[in-house]
């Protein structure tokens, strides 16, 4: 079980600073480690960032690996959780031709049923968006190719962990 | 800079002054305590050189013939006396030539602090003459690097990369200018820096961690330490002695972690690793429970791992919480500054003294000294051997010299047969295995440590990697003591080749020039010596002398280190021959 590899949900609260990126993604380099996917973004504290990384390697890495990131000074915290830790979501945009949506009457059905959002329709293309897990993201791609799609575009996971993560009463506690 | 991620030592009684960017620079240096730094100056660099200029007098810059001699010389420098070396090079080749250096000095937890120049900032991704992402390619080996893109930046940022490079534990920081940065004014201010948010370099003592590691060390029949560099680095020399002392445990040092006990001390028994002593290495697969303090399990000292220790219980002392279960997995994790812990324990240590188990440390002693040692210090055969230069170079210096070995045979040789009375003394490139450390490296340690005799042992083919370095030694005067130890060879690699690979010599013989021409092309005294009853004089010739001096020994081409532990073998699966 333990060389087993799963996917960890990696995050990440950083300073904002350049070249943190590299550092970060450099850690996973230098193992051959294949970054899934990575996200970075504001965090729910002021002027601190926060990496959002997926990856799919064996607990005892993923421990290892958080020691590393944690050890660049940059970087305020660092944690991994597996999927029933969390609750994550990715996002997905689809541009496909307009023609279809009148065309088609089983897009239509398709929209509805997977809670996807139109953005923006014009004479040439609409735009069709939808957040959810990838299973949900990949089942809408296959229904859509069908049709053709001009354009598809997925975004890496983001993810809320059910655990708290102490960050705040760790930056306190710097100032005191 | 976000005031809020950094605390900060506030001057209150200090008025701004306006300067440009450079002065700043060697304002900042000054008030880190900095009097040498190493360099070569180039385009980007030039403004801080001028102001080198202007403050020659305060602080002195050695012109190293290259980049990477500048970060082995300050690597050198931090060594011996603990401070931050500083390197400094210009952009583009410049900063590229430091990081051989850098990587040296962060798998070695160096304090270092190397500055380069880069193109004004305009020009930054244009592909200007001499520009090289020097931040980029230098994230990997550094514990932490920045660019300064602003002179306003230089006062704060240089503050942090000393405290980042000197606190917890420690390594190599690079701090890049741009040419624009040293040439704008702004208004002066230095306030040192105290501490960052988002790091703690050193982890809080946990009192529950000490209480179950003295129990265990209390309960131990066999117990046995394993201390590395933490134990110089963390100035626990005393903490340490004391451990061993009370508890009557032997105790054995990874090749960073020699000297911190001198030689002689009965409890001392030798390095472990690839061709450390045979008996903690046999005995780290006996021993009940292993101590490791301020060491981290590198491959070299273990062998592998699956068969490494399995019997004993682990304890590990050590500042850095990555290192921890890394390589070997821990029953008691101590995590804290060296010494901190070391004093917290002592108390709660009962006294105790395992002569039997002592014993057999000095039985297998017996057994290393007849098959190995005996011949390498006493050899009976014509050719002059590693060993026995070694042997003779101790007598001398009555073990009061630094040695700054490079790397290879000649460097287990030193590491084993070295003796030692004060710390700092062994300064070698360990974890990255840099051949050319060894020239530069003597020039830096002599300099922060002129009353000591500073000693370079390096074979001949470490010693042409940075050669040229001899020059700076001429030009700076740096009194340090070179022995060559010529075997024509590559011979740590001839002795795999031997051993491993059907003794096809591919690429390790060298042929070699007349090394005491050279030597006396750079105006040092140098000898050469072929024979073993011109030794003992020519060592007392080079000890006597106030200058530098260059020994050549030409010692047995095909002599082989040991003992050994081949790739991959256990520890307890040791060569005697």
């Amino acid at each position: 079980m333990k060389d087993k590899k799963e996917l960890f949900t990696v995050s990440v609260y950083t300073e904002n600073n350049i070249g943190l990126l590299n550092r970060i993604s450099a850690i996973f380099q230098r193992r051959h480690i294949n970054i899934e996917s990575m996200n970075t973004s504001a965090s729910e504290i002021e002027g601190v960032s926060r990496f959002t990384i997926l990856v799919c390697v064996t607990e005892d890495q993923i421990k290892k690996i958080i020691g590393q990131i944690e050890k660049q000074v940059e970087v305020i915290k660092a944690y991994y959780h597996t999927d029933e830790d969390t609750i994550y979501q990715e996002s997905c945009m689809f541009k496909i031709k307009s023609d279809l949506l009148f065309d088609e009457r089983q897009i239509q059905n398709i929209i509805k049923e997977s809670n996807a959002r139109i953005v923006t329709v014009n004479k040439e293309f609409f735009v069709l968006e939808k957040s959810g897990r990838r299973e949900e993201v990949e089942l809408l791609h296959r229904e859509l190719s069908a049709f053709g799609i001009m354009q598809f575009v997925r975004s890496g996971r983001i993810a809320i962990t059910k655990n708290e993560m102490k960050i705040t009463e760790m930056l306190e506690a710097f100032h005191n | 800079m976000n005031l809020q991620t950094v605390k900060i030592a506030k001057a209150e009684n200090q008025n701004s002054e306006r300067i440009s960017g450079s002065e700043a620079i060697i304002k900042c240096l000054l008030a880190e305590g900095v009097d040498v730094l190493y360099g070569y100056p180039g385009g980007a660099i030039m403004p801080v050189y001028d102001e080198l200029y202007k403050y020659q007098d305060k602080i002195h810059h050695v012109l190293t013939r290259h980049e990477q001699g500048a970060t082995h010389a300050a690597q050198g420098y931090a060594r011996i006396s603990g401070k931050v070396g500083v390197a400094i090079a210009t952009s583009g080749p410049g900063a590229t030539n430091l990081i051989t250096g850098i990587a040296d000095a962060q798998i070695d937890s160096t304090p270092m602090v190397c500055i380069t120049g880069q193109v004004p900032s305009h020009l930054l991704g244009s592909d200007a003459f001499q520009e090289t992402d020097i931040v980029g390619i230098s994230t990997p080996v550094t514990k932490w690097n920045h660019q300064i893109t602003k002179a306003s930046e230089i006062p704060e940022v240089l503050a942090k990369a000393f405290y980042i490079a000197k606190s917890g534990r420690p390594g190599p920081v690079l701090i890049d200018i741009t040419k624009d940065a040293q040439f704008e004014e702004f208004d002066f201010k230095y306030e040192k820096c105290l501490g960052i948010r988002s790091y703690e370099p050193t982890p809080t003592l946990n009192e529950k961690d000490i209480i179950s590691a003295a129990e265990l060390i209390n309960s131990a029949k066999k117990p046995m330490i394993v201390w590395g560099q933490g134990i110089i680095l963390g100035q626990a020399e005393t903490e340490l002695k004391s451990l061993m002392e009370k508890a009557g445990i032997p105790a054995a040092w990874t090749i960073l972690g020699a000297s911190a006990i001198p030689t002689s001390h009965p409890l001392n028994v030798g390095m472990v690793g690839m061709h450390g002593n045979y008996a903690p290495n046999i005995l780290t697969n006996k021993c009940d429970v292993l101590i490791a303090i301020g060491m981290r399990f590198d491959d070299r000292v273990t062998g592998n791992l699956a068969s490494y220790a399995k019997q004993a219980k682990i304890i590990h002392f050590e500042i850095d919480p990555a290192e921890v279960d890394k390589n070997v997995k821990t029953d008691i994790a101590v995590l804290g500054d060296a010494k901190e812990s070391l004093k917290s324990i002592l108390p709660k240590i009962n006294n105790n003294n395992h002569s039997e188990w002592v014993q057999q440390f000095k039985d297998l002693y017996a057994i290393e000294y007849e098959k190995v040692i005996k011949k390498d210090i006493y050899p009976t055969k014509n050719g002059l051997t590693m060993g026995e230069v070694l042997k003779e170079i101790n007598n001398q210096s009555k073990g009061e010299a630094a040695i700054v070995s490079d790397v290879g045979q000649h460097q287990m040789v030193a590491c084993r047969y070295a003796e030692f009375n004060t710390s700092k003394s062994n300064i070698t490139s360990g974890g990255l295995g840099t051949m050319g450390f060894a020239l530069p490296a003597a020039i830096g340690a002599k300099m922060a440590a002129p009353e000591r005799d500073v000693v370079a042992i390096i074979g001949d083919g470490g010693y042409q990697m940075t050669i040229q370095e001899l020059g700076t030694i001429f030009q700076s005067k740096v009194p340090v003591k070179i022995v060559v130890l010529n075997n024509e060879f590559l011979g740590m690699v001839r002795q795999w080749q031997q051993l491993f690979f059907d003794k096809r010599y591919a690429s390790t013989e060298l042929v070699n020039p007349d090394f005491v021409s050279i030597a006396k092309g750079y105006y040092l005294e140098a000898k050469k010596v072929t024979k073993r009853e011109e030794l003992a004089s020519a060592v007392a010739e080079m000890m006597a002398c106030k200058d530098a001096y260059f020994l050549e020994v030409c010692v047995e081409k095909e002599d082989n280190v040991f003992p050994m532990i081949p790739s991959g073998a256990s520890v307890s699966d040791i060569r005697l021959e």
